[in-house]
C-alpha cells in the first residue's frame, strides 16, 4: 500500500463518518433524555430523500438541507408523541418510523420523478459544495503536512466540518450547560426533575427535536454531499451503525467520535478492496461489514467493559397525582 | 386521562386492533389521494387482485404463510415482553439450514425432506437467536439492539456463504444451485386436484401452508395449556411474580427466545424449499419485520396472528397488482406496514382513550 491509496482512504473515511457522526449524536441525545430511538434510519432517509427532491427542484442545496431538516424533525415528532404524549412503545415507534420512511419515499419518488424510486442526479448548486481550506493549495507538496491537512483534511463539504464541531459542540451542552444537565437527569431519574418543577415533557420533546435536526443534516449530506442523488434505501443500515457506535461509545461524545472514524474507516476499507490478506489469512468483504456489528455486540455482552443505558431509557414518564 | 376504566374484553380483543387498522387505512388512502391516484379505485383493484382468482388467492396465501411463522415468533416473543426483533435474520439463516439440508442430503421423497428441512429451518433459527437470548437472560444486553445487530451479522454470514461456498462453479449469481426436482413440495393446486377442486397452476403456494396452521395449533397449545406456556405467560406479565413463584428469569428467556427463533426459521421452508427451490440473496424480504406487525395486530394469540397474516398476505398480493396497473409502488404496503405498526403498537393509547371513554359513558348512562 503505498501512500496515495492510505490517503484517500482516510479521506473517504472523514466523508463516511459524517452522516454516522451526525445520526449517532442524533441518538445519543435523545437516548440520554430517556427516549429510545431505533428509527435513526428512517429520518435520515426521509431527510435524504427530501433534501436531494428539494435541491433538484429548487437548483438551491440548502433550501434542500433545510427541507431535510424539516422532515426529519415532523418524524422526530411522531415519534414524541407516540412515546411522551402517548407513553407508546419507543421500540415499536421507532420499528415505525424507519418503515414510514422506507416506504413513503419511494411512493413519493415514483410519483414525482418517474425514475424507480430515485431522484434525478444533482449537480452544480444542486450539490453540496466542497471547501478548501486556507493554504491547502500551497501546502500540498510539503511532505507530512501537505498529504495530511491538503489531502485529507481539505476538500470536504461544510457539513463534514460542522459534524465534527458537533462533537464538542453536543460534549458542552451536555456536561456544562444547565439544559445539558437537566437533559441528562431526564434520562436517569425523571421524577427528580420533575419534583424539582422542570417539565420532563418539554425537556424530552426538546431531545427529540435536536435528535431530529441531527438526522436531517446526516440524511441531506448522504444525498447532496456524499452522493449526487437520493436512490431507495440510501442510507443502508447507516441508522443502525450509528446506533452501534453510541452504543459502543456507552452513550458520551467523545467516544463516539472515535467509534465513529472507525466504524468509517472499516466502511471505507471495505469499498476499496474486495478482500483482505491478513497473516496469510484472507478476511473476506463480508466480515469488514459485519465488524461494527459484532463490536457492538461483544460490547453489549460486557465482555469488553459494560455498556450501561440511561437508566430510565425507554420508560414513558406518568406524572404522580 | 389514567382512568381506571377498562375496556370490555371483546372491545379490547375486536375493537382496538380494527379501530388502529382502520386509521391506518385511512392514512394510507390520504397518501393515494394526495399522489393523485383514486383510493377507491385502489382498494377495488387490490381486493380483486387478491381474492378474485385462483391465482390472486394462491399468492395471498403464499404470503400469508410467511406472515403466519414470522408474526407467531414475534408474538410468543412478546408473551413473554421480549421484543424479538430479529425474525429477519434468523429466518435468512433458516434458510441457509434448509439449503445445506436440501443440497447436501439424498433425500429418497419430499416428505421426508420436509422434515429434515423444517428441523434444519427451525434448528438454524433458533441457533440464532440463542446468542441474543443468552446475553440478554445472563448478561444483561437489550434484546432489541442484539437481534438488529444480529440481522445484520445474518446478512454478511449469508453473503459470504452464497458467494464464496454454495454458487455453483462459473455462476455469476450469488445464489446456491437448484435443489433437486424429487424433493419439490407439493403445490396446493396439486393438493386440491385429486378432489376435483381446480386451483391455479401458477403460484407457490404449498404445503407448508398446512405447517403454519398446525404452528397456529401447536404455539396457542403451548401457551395455554404447558406448564412452559404457563411459565412465559407469568414471565411476562410480572418478571418479579415469575421468580418468585420459582420461574427461572435466564430459563425462561431462552426457550423462549429458542421457540421463536425457530417458528421465523419455519419460514424458509415455504420460501427457500417451497417457492425459489434454492437459495437467494434477501430470501426474506422483510417478511420478518411485517412479523412485528402480524403479532401487534393479532394481539399475540395465534388465532388472530392467522387473520392479521391473510390480511397482510391480501396487502403484499393486491399491491403486487396495484404495482402493475397503477402507478402506486409496491412500497405503498411497507407505508400501511409502518402505519399498522405505529397504530397498533406505538399509539396503542391515543386509539384506546377515545374509546374508553366512550364506554365509560355509556356505563355511566
Amino acid at each position: 500500500m503505498d501512500i496515495a491509496v492510505i490517503v484517500q482512504i482516510l479521506d473517504s473515511t472523514l466523508r463516511l463518518s459524517t452522516p454516522l457522526l451526525f445520526a449517532c449524536l442524533a441518538g445519543l441525545i435523545s437516548e440520554r433524555a430517556g427516549i429510545f430511538d431505533i428509527g435513526l434510519e428512517g429520518k435520515m432517509l426521509i431527510a435524504a430523500f427530501t433534501a436531494a427532491a428539494i435541491a433538484f427542484v429548487s437548483g438551491n442545496v440548502w433550501i434542500g438541507v433545510a427541507a431535510a431538516i424539516f422532515a426529519s424533525v415532523a418524524l422526530s415528532l411522531v415519534h414524541g408523541l407516540a412515546s411522551i404524549t402517548f407513553r407508546g412503545n419507543q421500540l415499536i415507534s421507532g420499528v415505525a418510523i424507519n418503515f414510514l420512511a422506507a416506504g413513503i419515499t419511494v411512493v413519493i419518488a415514483q410519483n414525482w420523478f418517474r425514475q424507480g424510486g430515485r431522484t434525478p442526479s444533482l449537480s452544480g448548486d444542486a450539490r453540496m459544495p466542497r471547501l478548501t481550506l486556507p493554504f491547502a493549495d500551497a501546502l500540498r507538496d510539503v511532505p507530512v503536512i501537505g498529504p495530511l491537512y491538503s489531502g485529507i483534511l481539505s476538500g470536504h463539504a461544510l457539513l463534514v466540518y460542522v459534524a465534527f464541531l458537533c462533537v464538542p459542540l453536543t460534549w458542552y451542552m451536555l456536561f456544562r450547560t444547565r439544559f445539558g444537565l437537566r437533559l441528562r437527569a431526564v434520562g436517569e431519574n425523571p421524577a427528580a426533575v420533575d419534583t424539582s418543577g422542570v417539565s420532563v415533557t418539554t425537556l424530552r420533546y426538546a431531545a427529540v427535536v435536536i435528535c431530529g435536526v441531527l438526522c436531517g443534516l446526516a440524511g441531506a449530506y448522504l444525498s447532496t454531499g456524499l452522493s449526487a442523488g437520493f436512490v431507495k434505501d440510501m442510507t443502508a443500515g447507516r441508522g443502525f451503525i450509528a446506533l452501534a457506535a453510541m452504543i459502543f461509545a456507552k452513550w458520551r461524545p467523545w467516544p463516539a467520535l472515535w467509534a465513529v472514524l472507525l466504524f468509517g474507516l472499516l466502511e471505507a476499507v471495505a469499498n476499496r478492496f474486495q478482500n483482505i490478506e491478513i497473516l496469510g489469512l484472507t478476511l473476506p468483504v463480508q466480515a469488514m461489514q459485519a465488524l461494527p456489528y459484532i463490536l457492538t455486540v461483544v460490547i453489549l455482552a460486557g465482555f469488553v467493559g459494560k455498556a450501561i443505558p440511561p437508566r430510565a431509557g425507554g420508560q414513558a414518564y406518568v406524572k404522580e397525582h | 386521562m389514567s382512568a381506571p376504566t377498562k375496556l370490555p374484553h371483546w372491545a379490547d380483543v375486536v375493537l382496538v386492533p380494527l379501530a388502529s387498522v382502520a386509521l391506518a387505512f385511512l392514512c394510507s388512502a390520504v397518501l393515494i389521494w394526495a399522489i393523485g391516484e383514486d383510493p377507491w379505485a385502489a382498494v377495488k383493484l387490490m381486493v380483486d387482485g387478491a381474492f378474485g382468482s385462483s391465482y390472486g388467492w394462491g399468492y395471498t396465501l403464499y404470503y400469508a404463510t410467511n406472515f403466519i411463522f414470522t408474526g407467531l415468533a414475534v408474538a410468543v416473543a412478546f408473551q413473554a415482553r421480549l421484543f424479538n426483533i430479529g425474525g429477519e435474520g434468523q429466518a435468512a439463516m433458516a434458510g441457509l439450514g434448509v439449503a445445506l439440508v436440501c443440497l447436501y442430503i439424498p433425500w429418497p421423497h419430499w416428505s421426508l425432506a420436509l422434515i429434515g428441512a423444517s428441523l434444519g429451518a427451525a434448528l438454524f433459527g433458533a441457533a440464532w437467536a440463542l446468542i441474543p437470548a443468552y446475553l440478554q437472560a445472563k448478561r444483561g444486553s437489550h434484546i432489541v439492539i442484539t437481534t438488529i445487530m444480529f440481522n445484520f451479522i445474518a446478512a454478511s454470514v449469508l453473503g459470504y456463504f452464497l458467494v464464496n461456498v454454495l454458487r455453483p462453479q462459473g455462476s455469476m449469481d450469488p445464489a446456491s444451485a437448484r435443489f433437486p426436482a424429487e424433493i419439490r413440495l407439493p403445490r396446493l393446486h396439486e393438493m386440491l386436484e385429486p378432489f376435483g377442486i381446480p386451483f391455479s397452476t401458477s403460484t407457490p403456494v404449498n404445503i407448508a401452508l398446512f405447517l403454519a396452521i398446525g404452528m397456529c395449533f401447536a404455539v396457542w397449545f403451548m401457551l395455554w395449556r404447558t406448564r412452559l406456556g404457563y411459565q412465559i405467560r407469568t414471565f411476562g406479565e410480572s418478571e418479579p411474580a415469575a421468580q418468585y413463584a420459582g420461574i427461572s428469569p435466564v430459563k425462561i428467556t431462552i426457550f423462549t427466545m429458542l421457540i421463536s427463533g425457530g417458528l421465523a426459521g419455519l419460514m424458509a421452508v415455504n420460501s427457500v424449499m417451497g417457492e425459489q427451490q434454492r437459495l437467494v440473496m434477501n430470501a426474506v424480504e422483510g417478511a420478518g419485520f411485517i412479523g412485528i406487525a402480524v403479532a401487534l395486530m393479532g394481539r399475540n394469540h395465534p388465532f388472530g396472528v392467522f387473520l392479521a397474516a391473510i390480511l397482510f398476505g391480501f396487502l403484499y398480493q393486491g399491491g403486487a397488482e396495484l404495482a402493475l396497473w397503477t402507478g402506486i409502488p409496491r412500497e405503498l404496503i411497507v407505508v400501511i406496514q409502518a402505519l399498522v405498526i405505529l397504530f397498533t403498537g406505538a399509539l396503542d393509547n391515543m386509539v384506546r382513550m377515545p374509546l374508553t371513554r366512550l364506554f365509560a359513558l355509556r356505563r355511566a348512562r
